[in-house]
């Protein structure tokens, strides 16, 4: 499997990718291309130029200020892995991480890259929907990421604009707990289904904020609306939403399997919150 | 196009198309066969190299983009022509492999982790390797040619 010809060209600054983008519109960004390789070489995309993103300053970046945590598009998943600071601002991300495909691809694999992709199954992009993040873009203004997925592999990117980064709103409460739960046929591969949960508390063990995501069992991440964390009420939510299903899990299946999964993280982020 | 790789130490200039991977350049400009051909596109591991120090698909990877950064292939990890790394031997002590095919991207992943973590337990083994393929040994030699090495590099340079 070879890919068919292209042009390959490095970018030095987002301005410079973002004439070549406006230039050409066969053009392709490429990240860490741990998904467009294998794209390319089965030759589902045909791209006449490939423009490398890896060699742009500041694109890398992890900025964890006192409001928000921001991951440049360039930022290995390996990084978010092995960051301490950053698993203790995000600790649902620094979960979610060790999902991502495999440790030789987290090291090639970006933040930018797997939110671009928008693949349903993709933790990142779980991760971002659930805590309310925002996609910035260069070319466009900053989406939050439920109105940046619209299907699966397809964005609201609009044409000759790129993903730049993510920025995460920061929790502050006495008390917070995080979970995260997944089922997929090996370790590391696509999940079938994904549930995320964030949970806030007062000193007292009050409840004071719940966010609850669903991805891999949906065509994009969800955020789901409930207001109190028990099955019944979490069932209710996810009965409205769309499944995908093919041979190996059915809507059914992955519907079931959502809701354990949902209950599985909502028990462990009470548990570390201590409720 | 023209690029300047580092691959196991030496500086080495060749010149492939743009959309060449950085495992058919090692095999076919550069002649480095150790790197295996697998499945091409990201699933088997076996085509593992080391991109400074750490492994990677090289299926995954055009050769552009490998530029700038140290290469280390299965022709990199011998102390000396003729002889085997303690990985490698001990991957030979407890006959960690049957065909033979993932067995470079397997000693390159073990290399790699050994390095960062010299006594992993078993799960920290298996999470390793998660991402290379082994059809033939059911894996369980492998993480025992994992272990005596860990052992071995450990007792290593001790009287």
């Amino acid at each position: 499997m070879k890919p068919a010809p292209f042009e390959y060209i490095r970018a030095d600054s987002v301005l410079q990718a973002l004439e070549w983008l406006a230039a050409d519109p066969e053009a392709r960004l490429i990240a860490g291309g741990q998904t467009l390789m294998p794209m390319l070489a089965m030759r589902l995309v045909r791209p006449s130029r490939v423009i490398d993103i890896a060699g742009i300053p500041g694109l890398d970046a992890l900025e964890i200020g006192a409001e928000h945590v921001t991951l440049g598009a360039m930022l290995r998943q390996v990084a978010v892995e092995r960051s301490a600071a950053l698993a203790a601002a995000l600790p649902l991300l620094a979960k979610a991480i060790r999902f991502v495909g495999h440790p030789p691809t987290r090291r090639r694999g970006t933040i930018g890259g797997s939110v671009a992709n928008a693949d349903p199954a993709a933790e990142i992009a779980l991760v971002a929907v659930t805590l309310g993040a925002e996609v910035l873009l260069a070319g466009a203004d900053a989406l939050p990421a439920r109105d940046f997925f619209l299907a699966p592999m397809t964005t609201a990117l609009p044409p000759g604009a790129m993903v730049t980064g993510l920025r995460f709103p920061r929790a502050s409460a006495a008390r917070r707990g995080t979970g995260f739960a997944e089922v997929a046929m090996r370790q590391g591969d696509y999940a079938m289904a994904a549930a995320a949960c964030e949970l806030l508390a007062d000193a007292d063990g009050r409840c004071v904020s719940l966010r609850l995501g669903i991805g891999g069992a949906t065509p994009v991440p969800v955020l789901l609306d409930v207001a109190t964390s028990d099955r019944a009420a979490v069932a209710a939510a996810l009965a409205p939403l769309e499944m995908l299903h093919d041979p190996n899990a059915g809507a059914g299946y992955r519907r079931r399997a959502a809701l354990a999964l949902a209950m599985q993280a909502l028990d462990e982020a009470k548990a570390e919150a201590g409720l | 196009m023209k690029l300047t790789l580092n691959v196991n130490g030496a500086t080495r200039a060749l010149e492939v198309e743009d959309r060449t991977s950085l495992l058919d350049a090692l095999r076919d400009a550069l002649g480095l066969k150790g790197t295996h051909a697998g499945c091409e596109h990201g699933v088997c591991g076996t085509c593992t190299v080391l991109l400074n120090g750490e492994p990677v698909r090289s299926c995954l990877m055009l050769a552009a983009q490998a530029e700038g950064h140290a290469v280390t292939t299965i022709e990199g990890v011998a102390p000396a022509p003729g002889e085997l790394s303690i990985v490698q031997d001990s991957f030979v002590e407890t006959h960690g492999m049957q065909c033979g095919y993932c067995t470079p991207g397997m000693v390159l992943t073990a290399q790699a982790l050994l390095r960062d973590n010299p006594a992993p337990t078993r799960e920290e083994i298996v999470e390793a390797i998660s991402g290379n393929l082994c059809r033939c040994t059911g894996y369980g030699q492998i993480v025992e040619a994992i272990q005596l090495a860990a052992e071995r590099m450990q007792r290593s340079n001790t009287p």
